[in-house]
């Protein structure tokens, strides 16, 4: 009898263990049978690279071009930004902080990661986006200028945290043996730390541009929210995310528009897949 | 002749700045929103439904509606999670399977939050017709946290010394035993720790909830899982971008009871982890 309870509870123990995959196939799955239905009205190609994007004009123009420049602008503008600034972070955390000072300071970017998207998006509306405007004298501060920012403070937690870890995995002798060579702290850091730890930081950036371009409510909330093709980084963009986000409520189920919103989950999913797919083979080259 | 030591001290000081430039903020934020929230935050404000197209009032349904949600994902995720850590850590042998799982992990962390929302449309509320409701988010909301629990739950088992299970074994127990009694009451505090912070993350996140549950405007309290309910991150999104004149006031508060839920989940984490570790046997 015990041996029986312990067989079905192995077995369970198995199924669960599965289930991560399952889950992923089912979220393809299911993006794809409801996305891949718009491509009986619109080529790929024309979807993809279209660009306007009129999903409720009589007929619809579903091109999403504008919404990947979108996309593309604020998530370059956000690595531009947050790539030096959180890795430099990670350096101060992990190498030059004392003790006490370091713990304040993991508690503090850990807090960063805990506050909801929409939380920091709604801050960003009533103070970032007021001084975008006045800074710039623009006619509104929803730009993606704006997102980028927002979305580079975002992304620092993933890059502090998965950057800090590369640092403390370099080979401790690695350090000493610069040392005993006579080498500064900073000489050392600069030229043997970072080469060491590179393949680390590559997958920490990379994880951190993946959260920035999933990254919905904060972007929807103060980018603009207008589905052109961008000309500067301070005119309004829509993104992807916010796209979907924002549309969804209206769009009809079984509808064109309700398929191209999948249809753009699809590309979502598959820039995410890439992007851990990759960082997750330099984190494990490391060891 | 460049001074190397003065090179140090200019690179040192950049790297100060750039941390300043993260943990600065950090703080504003949170100051700015405990200044600004808490002159809204009364017993009506978080007793009372929302009125006056929802620029007075309270925002008891939102609160509820994330208390219901946030607890039905954890009873789905921690099952599920925990036993799925739990093959990682003492089942799977190093292989293409194990690989795979770990890889299906990375992603589902990795996919982004809208995605997920997607996903619970067409999978929960219209292939298996459940409709907008409790149900089909909570069920979203658990698939989201999953990761989370599975990663943090299996640091915490792999963390339990391998001599633990030897000696248990040897005195005869079985390998369900050793987890049961061994391992898992050592693991315990680790596996909490991931719980609340999956409850923190499920507390928070909006885009999942967006058409899978979340109700714009819904000023009574749900009665059962096939009800739509207002949702805390939600119900900020809508009083700051959705409805004209809110009080300034208003959105603070909403801003800041979520953020006091969500911090306040985390605190609770920290705070077993250094306990924890104060008391580890090992």
């Amino acid at each position: 009898m015990r041996k029986f309870k312990e067989f079905v509870i192995e077995k369970l123990i198995l199924i669960c263990g599965l289930a991560s995959i399952l889950f992923v196939v089912l979220i393809f799955l299911f993006l794809l049978k409801e996305g891949l239905a718009v491509f009986k009205t619109i080529a790929p190609f024309k979807f993809l690279f279209g660009k306007n994007w009129y999903p409720i004009s009589e007929p619809a123009q579903l091109g999403i071009l504008p919404l990947i420049l979108g996309s593309l602008m604020v998530t370059l503008g956000a690595a531009i930004i947050s790539i030096p600034i959180g890795v430099a972070c990670a350096i101060y955390i992990a190498e030059i902080a004392p003790l006490k000072i370091k713990e304040i300071l993991k508690a503090g970017i850990e807090l960063l990661a805990a506050i909801p998207s929409v939380v920091l998006g709604f801050i960003g509306m009533v103070t970032l986006v007021p001084w975008v405007k006045s800074i710039f004298q623009l006619p509104t501060g929803l730009t993606a200028l704006s997102g980028s920012i927002m979305l580079a403070f975002m992304a620092m937690p993933t890059i502090v945290s998965i950057a800090e870890d590369a640092f403390y995995s370099v080979p401790k002798n690695y350090k000493e043996g610069a040392f005993a060579l006579g080498a500064t702290h900073w000489q050392t850091i600069w030229r043997v730390m970072l080469p060491a730890a590179s393949s680390g930081i590559l997958a920490a950036v990379m994880l951190g541009i993946g959260r920035v371009i999933g990254e919905t409510m904060a972007v929807m909330m103060i980018t603009g929210n207008a589905a052109v093709l961008p000309h500067s980084i301070l005119v309004p963009v829509r993104t992807l995310t916010a796209t979907i986000a924002a549309e969804m409520g209206e769009a009809v189920v079984g509808s064109e528009h309700y398929f191209a919103l999948f249809a753009i989950g699809i590309v979502l999913f598959i820039i995410s897949f890439a992007i851990n797919v990759t960082a997750d083979l330099f984190l494990h080259k490391k060891r | 002749m460049r001074n190397p030591y003065r090179t140090q001290n200019i690179a040192f000081f950049f790297l100060f700045l750039a941390t300043l430039l993260i943990v600065i903020p950090v703080g504003l934020i949170i100051v700015i929103i405990i200044q600004k929230g808490l002159p809204a935050i009364n017993w009506q404000f978080i007793s009372d439904i929302p009125r006056q197209g929802m620029r007075a009032g309270g925002i008891l349904p939102a609160i509820i509606g994330t208390l219901y949600l946030v607890t039905g994902a954890i009873i789905f995720a921690l099952p599920i999670g925990l036993l799925a850590a739990i093959y990682l850590s003492e089942y799977a042998k190093d292989n293409l399977l194990t690989r795979l799982i770990k890889l299906a992990i990375v992603n589902l962390a990795g996919v982004p939050s809208v995605v997920y929302g997607l996903f619970g449309l067409a999978l929960f509320v219209v292939f298996l017709k459940f409709g907008a409701s409790i149900l089909a988010g909570l069920l979203t909301l658990g698939i989201m946290i999953l990761p989370i629990i599975i990663t943090t739950s299996r640091e915490a088992l792999e963390s339990v010394p391998y001599s633990f299970r030897e000696v248990s074994l040897s005195l005869g127990a079985s390998r369900w035993q050793t987890i049961r009694h061994v391992v898992l009451p050592n693991a315990l505090p680790g596996i909490l720790t991931g719980t609340i912070l999956g409850l923190g993350r499920a507390a928070g996140e909006t885009a999942p909830i967006l058409f899978t549950v979340a109700a714009f405007y819904l000023p009574r309290l749900p009665k059962s899982i096939f009800d739509q309910v207002m949702a805390l991150p939600y119900h900020l999104y809508v009083i700051s971008t959705q409805v004209p004149n809110v009080d300034e006031k208003v959105r603070y508060g909403t801003a800041l009871v979520l953020l006091v839920l969500v911090l306040f989940m985390n605190l609770v984490a920290i705070i077993i982890r250094y306990q924890f570790r104060k008391k580890k046997k090992w």
